[in-house]
């Protein structure tokens, strides 16, 4: 797949899976097990990109007596999500449009 | 490996990364034992999860952006003590004096280098010259009626762009193995700078 297509999906999965709750690492990963592979590197990679563009912040809290941290959504996270969902109408359309011109050619 | 190890070794691998990117990272890798372990999981079974340490180090650092690493690198390992710091100033006369000599003879050498072979071009340049002049005085002799005079202007002529070719090419040599050794030398200087691995 396409690296910047590739990377802009795994940013809004990441969003997606602290958007209704706080989450951890260790969680986030479990959450999109299903659907996407995330290795620990990449997760890191994801969550320090998403810190700096505001789309998330990052605290830390006290778990069975040690340290853990929890990532929140932000409103700039919330918006990417939505225009992720927009971006992706757009894309089905087109997919739409381009598997037609293939029925057509045969 | 238990936990403490696998750190230890994560942490002597990213040696080359400023210190607060290394602290992140092995308190995130941390984290994710503990969460494993918290699981269920045996320590070495939630490490042997992460990968191996080559593995994951070589992936951090491909993750690293390359100006960071090189950052790094120019950074002084550790500040310099006040006496340092004072003999440097004071020895500035002669230090800094014999640095400039240094650099000045390399960059005169350079420039020598340089104007040989200019001086090659300058060569090359006269023989086209003289093979045009050979010709234009050749017609100038048949129109006067000096035949033999004229043919020994031509065969002058034909000598000279003979040499003109032969030079061409050596010019062409010479001037594309100095373009060859700058940039050898910048990357040198570079490699001097930043250190190997960043250049490379």
């Amino acid at each position: 797949m396409d690296i910047q297509l590739k990377r802009g999906i795994l940013d809004v999965c990441v969003l997606t899976a602290i958007k209704s709750e706080d989450s951890y690492g260790y969680k986030i990963i479990k959450d999109l097990k299903p659907f996407i592979e995330l290795s620990e590197s990449t997760l890191y990679t994801i969550l320090k990109r998403l810190e700096i563009a505001n789309m998330l912040t990052v605290r830390t809290a006290e778990h069975g007596g040690r340290l853990r941290k929890y990532y929140h959504i932000t409103d700039v996270g919330l918006k990417r999500i939505e225009d992720f969902k927009e971006e992706w109408k757009e894309i089905m359309s087109i997919y739409q449009f381009v598997t037609k011109e293939d029925n057509g050619d045969e | 490996m238990n936990k403490q190890d696998f750190l230890t070794q994560l942490r002597k691998e990213l040696s080359c990364l400023p210190q607060e990117d290394v602290e992140e990272r092995l308190t995130f890798y941390s984290e994710m034992i503990d969460d494993r372990v918290e699981e269920g999981l045996s320590e070495s079974e939630a490490i042997s999860q992460l990968g191996s340490v080559d593995e994951l180090a070589r992936q951090i650092l491909a993750d690293t952006p390359l100006t960071k690493i090189a950052k790094e690198k120019v950074k002084p390992n550790r500040a310099l003590k006040a006496w340092e710091i004072i003999l440097l100033i004071l020895g500035a006369p002669i230090w800094l004096s014999l640095l400039i000599a240094v650099v000045a003879i390399i960059f005169a050498v350079y420039v020598v280098i340089w104007s040989v072979i200019v001086s090659l071009w300058s060569i090359e340049a006269s023989f086209v010259a003289c093979s045009i002049g050979g010709f234009v005085s050749a017609v100038i002799f048949v129109l006067q009626g000096n035949g033999l005079t004229a043919l020994a202007m031509v065969g002058a002529g034909l000598c000279c762009v003979g040499l003109s070719i032969f030079m061409l090419l050596v010019c062409k040599a010479c001037t594309k193995a100095m373009i060859l050794l700058t940039k050898k030398i910048a990357l040198w200087i570079k490699a001097l700078i930043v250190g190997k691995e960043a250049v490379r």
